[in-house]
């Protein structure tokens, strides 16, 4: 069955919801009731079906105004998009691991046909069909990453491994939660995640370095970050913090059902064939709180999950202007029963 | 000199003498000079022989640094009124260095920040520079907004020097940009940015 893609915005009016359905499948990232910064990194296995893990790559109901959203960011701010040159190999690699990934498990969506380096591209929903060479750059009418991260939700970064870390060396960031890839671009892995606090005196960036570099071929990992952001955007970057950050000041206990959303991001991780480079794919899935507390233990689990979020934390995820007003609002929907164990709805 | 603690900042450890190299390369501005006439009491006999210097006096011309930098006796002295003279010299300069070059700089950080861009667009990686910071803890500051650079940034928060937003000094560095980032400080209250300090004198 195929999906049907919802109509609906990121910015101005900001029409974008979950379906029911939608709400039951979003991937809910508190496996206890509280928080605190660990590797948590898991085999990239495919989960339950209908989950947002089913599949390596998920597509969904918001997949055409994702990506409308993307290229009117892109055409605002074309640095989003940036590459290193001798990352050119990645980029095809991660064109292979998208098309395959796409059409393999949305067929009814998205075909790739392929004779030696003659490929031919179909992307139904968008109205694509492209020929073109693989390799050979003349072919298509973008750089290869841009071209296919036009067309596949979530921001792409192509990580260089050389010198015994990883570099931030190319990507497309459109959606992301406050840092900026033209800042980042050629940063080594510990350089780009210096503003996040605590998690380097604990540990976890040489951890999961040490990890990241052994990655193998064929054995993708994942895991979920979080954040809160007010309205459904997207474009939650720094360049436009200047131009959003007053959403912050606009949560009333009467709005916050609406305007307060959970921003889950799904993580991938793909070691590449030619290039030897990482992908880090950061998937941002967005929920009102209204939708989350249809699920009652959701609603009770995050209550007490921001209840208990160290001060640092909560200010690094910019949360401080309202997060009071978002745990008064969800005590309503905690009446102290026990949650059960993991992520999922009972 | 300047305080550690920021991560993705460059350690600078220090002029300490290279010497197997066939040929040294210091960069230099204002007080950076005093680190090289430290650093010559620690060289074997030859090293100044075998050592071009470029140096920009900048605030610390009263000195007269020159003089002392000459008396090292270096293979050349060239001396230059501003930074980006400096590197302009210093790119081609880089062109035809040939393998055993070694390079120094030292000075404020946004003049070793520069010189580190300069290497690295020629192919130097940045750990094979030996780097000493002296003189002011100013900054060179882009603004993640407007993409502006905002140079001799001495307060925080600051403006930024082509939009006029009043931006928060973030503790993170781009080499490649050779820039602090400085953000927005009263985005989600505007006209509520706290006064000034001199944090970097």
């Amino acid at each position: 069955m195929g999906l049907i893609f919802k109509d609906e915005t990121f910015r101005d009016d900001f029409t974008f919801s979950n379906s029911p359905a939608a709400i039951r499948r979003f991937p809910f990232p508190f496996h206890e009731d509280r928080y605190m910064y660990t590797v948590n990194i898991e085999p990239h296995i495919p989960g339950p079906k209908g989950s947002a893990f089913e599949f390596p790559i998920d597509i969904d109901e918001h997949y055409l105004s994702d990506m409308r959203d993307r290229a009117i960011t892109l055409a605002q701010d074309p640095l989003r998009c940036q590459s290193l040159p001798h990352m050119l190999t990645a980029e095809w690699d991660l064109v292979e691991l998208l098309m395959t990934s796409m059409s393999d498990h949305y067929p009814e969506h998205f075909t790739l046909t392929r004779e030696g380096d003659d490929w031919h591209w179909i992307n139904r929903p968008m109205g694509i069909d492209q020929t073109f060479v693989f390799g050979d750059v003349a072919t298509l009418p973008y750089r290869p990453m841009e071209y296919i991260t036009r067309q596949c939700q979530g921001d792409f970064c192509l990580l260089d491994q050389r010198d015994g870390d990883l570099w931030m060396d190319s990507g497309i960031v459109t959606s992301q939660a406050d840092w900026s890839l033209d800042f980042d671009v050629g940063m080594s892995f510990k350089e780009w995640h210096a503003p996040v606090p605590m998690a380097h005196e604990v540990g976890v960036f040489d951890r999961a370095l040490k990890f990241l570099l052994n990655m193998q071929q064929g054995k993708p990992v994942r895991r979920l970050n979080w954040t809160m952001t007010i309205n459904p955007r997207l474009d939650t970057s720094p360049e436009n913090y200047h131009k959003w950050g007053t959403d912050r000041t606009t949560v009333t206990p009467e709005n916050v059902g609406d305007k307060v959303h959970l921003r889950v991001e799904l993580q991938g991780l793909w070691r590449l064939p030619r290039s030897n480079a990482i992908v880090f794919s950061i998937r941002a899935y967005l929920i009102k709180m209204d939708e989350l507390v249809t699920v009652p233990k959701w609603g009770r689990r995050l209550h007490r999950v921001l209840k208990t979020l160290p001060d640092v934390i909560a200010d690094y995820k910019g949360t401080t202007r309202y997060r009071q007003t978002t745990i008064d609002w969800l005590a309503k929907f905690d009446d102290g029963a026990p949650t059960s164990k993991g992520c999922w709805p009972d | 000199m300047l305080s550690p603690g920021i991560i993705s900042r460059p350690v600078y450890e220090g002029l300490e003498p290279d010497v197997r190299a066939r040929h040294n390369l210091i960069i230099a501005e204002g007080e950076g000079a005093s680190a090289i006439l430290d650093l010559a009491k620690k060289t074997p006999q030859d090293f100044f022989a075998k050592t071009t210097l470029l140096y920009c006096p900048a605030g610390s011309a009263p000195k007269n640094y020159e003089n002392q930098l000459q008396a090292l006796q270096p293979k050349a002295l060239w001396t230059f009124p501003t930074p980006a003279t400096v590197m302009f010299r210093l790119k081609g300069v880089l062109q035809t260095a040939t393998m055993g070059t070694r390079l120094y700089v030292t000075g404020t950080e946004p003049f070793i920040g520069l010189a580190l861009k300069e290497a690295l667009e020629a192919g130097i990686d940045h750990k094979s520079l030996i780097t000493e910071h002296r003189g002011s803890a100013k900054r060179r500051v882009q603004c993640v907004h407007c993409k502006g650079f905002t140079e001799d940034v001495t307060t925080n928060p600051a403006k930024c020097s082509h939009c006029g937003l009043t931006l928060l000094v973030r503790d993170h560095y781009s080499r490649r940009l050779a820039a602090f980032q400085g953000v927005c400080i009263d985005a989600e209250v505007p006209g509520d940015a706290p006064a000034p300090e001199e944090i970097f004198p």
